[in-house]
């Protein structure tokens, strides 16, 4: 099993579409197998060895079974010459055997370039030659298409500056304008046009849309202010469509397929070896991360195997879910059950103190924001105790967006854009292990964390709530603001 | 899947829009993203809660007085021309405004004596013309919170009728209101440039 690294390490991931889980569920089974200890004299030896062979032969299964029943089939069918068969029967079944053909062929292809190199850990180089032209496809379109607009309009597309002009300065400077300390009409200038500002553009809404790009990378997703600028460049952008619907495409979901299955099967099988739960060495430590989209996760289990605690979902992430907490223990729990909240610190803290359980992956921010930033950590966390190892994930957005808006996409549709889009690039770095110091509280230690995670993924730091994507804004908040006014018209001025 | 962008068709009636608030056809359509990106369930019209759920927003003092500047005559909803109209009183001041000022046209939005209704109506909540004493004391409850004690307040919203009110009835009108303001740059107070 390849080992998690600690220390200030970048790691760079290249997944064309959802390539890296499914591969690395297939290794985990294997892997696993080969540690199995004899603790359990109860289990022959040899069922370890038995289930790898199952496991491998399913596979092999999946890709005979096509081949053999379109052979046997057509052998049926055309036994006994029927003197009336219609000629289109025939034709059917000629075309039945081509597509039957063709299917087996494509799935050796796969299974030879892809799913067998990766198992044995060696790489065709077929993925870096792809990201070299695509990169170089997408430098060509850029030039092409700021050759094509006119000047005045490059201006516009540096979406990291805000929409307005803002003026930050604090409460103070921007009401004492022109007078002394007490109150005046005026003040409410102030605070209207702040509230204004608000409306028309606000820190934490934008953070939960995808980002925009200051380039276009030929997905009609991404086009927001992008208009029609040559026909070589539509001509491009047409290939591309069919570049990603008709090879890239099927090519993702027959891995999805296969993974799925695996993934469901195998963690069956392994759940039924007894103690197969036992048998990892464990470090009792918890991983922090600030979170995307759920492809997070595949990312970090590339690499090291976690316990999970998350939110229960339904649908195809619900399967998934229940599926895993078969063959290793999770924590899913539902977010509104205050109860649940409890239970689940309980179950964090003894799962830790096991020595022998795997490391708990959390997303402390609660909730997928658009990887522009990085929102309020939630102290719950925070507060077991035990070494917090952060790890910064940065997504590179030219490829594709893997930002997961839950309010606008289900599992499925999101896993097919996904699946379309050029790539998913993302860098990762696993940082040095943070402990709560003495005199520290935990939305102290908290914050420390989320500090170092945003500056070494470069990204932004806000102090909201990314709850806010769902309920309103907490009253204390606005007592604080009313706290500086005050201060201002009562404390310094002369009111007798 | 499908494209996100703004176009100047999607928005209805965009021309009179655009002569009534002196909006560019670039900040439209700005502002017409946002106004999608607010209406969270695709309503086609902003209620008062789409408004409140913007953080920033809710933790202004003033916050529930700005929503409802947005929903004049009882309304419960606002379109997005309502939206826009609003907003426009915030625009900046540009020279061809003053240059252009035809006398039969009805004044811009944001010329200086609308900003100052804008503001004058933030105070005057029954809408009759004059700020109360009594409406005086509402608004800066609302900006001090619990901090200052109800004497405290008293005193000031009295002392600040009494020096802005000239005809002695005891409530400030929005004539006395803009005359106690004159030397106020209220072009620069109330503007909120967007940028292209």
């Amino acid at each position: 099993m390849r080992g998690r690294r600690c220390g200030s390490l970048k790691r760079r991931t290249r997944l064309p579409g959802v390539l890296c889980i499914f591969l690395s569920l297939e290794v985990l089974p294997k892997s696993s197998f080969y540690t199995h200890t004899n603790k359990t004299s109860s289990v022959p030896e040899t069922s370890a060895v038995h289930s790898a062979e199952v496991s491998a032969g399913l596979g092999a299964l999946l890709l005979e079974l096509p081949r053999d029943c379109l052979g046997t089939g057509t052998a049926v069918a055309l036994g006994p010459p029927l003197r009336t068969s219609p000629e289109w029967v025939r034709r059917v079944m000629e075309g039945a055997e081509l597509a039957g053909k063709i299917l087996s062929t494509w799935l050796t292809l796969v299974l030879g370039f892809i799913l067998l190199p990766s198992v044995f850990g060696v790489s065709l180089g077929i993925s870096e030659i792809y990201m070299k032209i695509l990169v170089k496809t997408l430098e060509w379109a850029t030039i092409r298409i700021e050759k094509g607009t006119p000047k005045e309009s490059i201006l516009k597309n540096s979406a990291s500056v805000g929409i307005i002009q803002r003026d930050e300065s604090p409460m103070e400077k921007g009401l004492s304008g022109l007078r002394g300390r007490d109150f005046e009409l005026s003040d409410v200038f102030y605070f209207s046009k702040k509230g204004l500002e608000a409306i028309v553009e606000d820190e934490v809404t934008q953070r939960f849309s995808s980002e925009e790009l200051v380039s276009w990378n030929l997905l009609t997703r991404t086009n927001v202010n992008f208009q029609y600028i040559s026909l070589r460049l539509t001509m491009v952008w047409v290939l591309g469509v069919i570049v990603r619907y008709c090879v890239l495409l099927p090519l993702r979901v027959t891995l999805a397929f296969i993974g799925i299955s695996l993934l469901v099967i195998g963690t069956t099988l392994v759940g039924q070896l007894p103690d197969s739960r036992q048998y990892r060495p464990q470090k009792g430590g918890i991983c922090v991360a600030n979170h995307t989209s759920p492809i997070d996760v595949l990312i970090l289990t590339t690499d090291g195997c976690y316990a999970m605690v998350g939110q229960v979902h339904g649908g195809l992430m619900g399967i998934i879910q229940r599926a895993m907490v078969k063959a290793c223990p999770h924590v899913w729990f539902e977010r509104s059950e205050m109860k649940d909240r409890h239970l689940v610190t309980k179950r964090l803290k003894e799962h830790i103190a096991d020595k022998k359980k795997l490391p708990i992956l959390i997303f402390p921010e609660g909730t997928c924001i658009n990887n522009t930033s990085v929102m309020m950590f939630k102290k719950g966390s925070f507060e077991i105790g035990g070494t917090i190892h952060p790890v910064a994930i940065k997504y590179n957005p030219q490829f594709g967006d893997a930002f997961w808006n839950s309010s606008k996409y289900n599992m499925v549709s999101y896993l097919l854009r996904m699946m379309t889009s050029w790539a998913i690039v993302c860098d990762v770095w696993y940082m040095p292990p943070m402990t709560r110091e003495e005199g520290e509280d935990a939305v102290q230690f908290a914050n420390r964390v989320k500090s170092a995670i945003a500056i070494q993924g470069g990204l932004t730091e806000l102090p909201w709530d990314g709850g806010l994507k769902r309920a309103k804004v907490k009253d204390t908040l606005k007592e604080e603001q009313q706290k500086n006014y005050s201060k201002m018209i009562v404390g310094n001025g002369s009111v007798s | 899947m499908g494209s996100r962008s703004s176009h100047a068709a999607v928005i209805p009636d965009a021309d009179s829009i655009r002569r009534e608030t002196g909006f560019s056809q670039a900040s439209l359509l700005r502002l017409h993203h946002r106004f999608r990106a607010l209406d969270r369930n695709k309503k086609g019209y902003l209620s008062r809660m789409d408004l409140q759920q913007i953080g920033a927003l809710a933790v202004n003092p003033l916050g529930d007085r700005i929503i409802e500047s947005f929903f004049p005559d009882g309304s419960q909803q606002v379109d997005f021309p309502g939206f826009v109209r609003v907003l426009a009183h915030f625009r900046p001041v540009e020279d061809e405004d003053t240059e252009t000022q035809d006398p039969k046209k009805p004044e811009p939005l944001n010329s200086r004596r609308n900003k100052l209704h804008y503001a004058f109506q933030l105070y005057d909540l029954d809408r009759d013309g004059k700020i109360s004493r009594h409406e005086m004391l509402q608004v800066l409850r609302l900006m001090v919170g619990v901090q200052v004690t109800e004497e405290q307040l008293e005193n000031i919203a009295d002392r600040t009728v009494q020096e802005a009110d000239e005809d002695g009835d005891g409530a400030v009108s929005f004539v006395e209101f803009t005359k106690s303001l004159e030397k106020m740059d209220v072009e620069q107070k109330m503007s909120i440039r967007i940028l292209k």
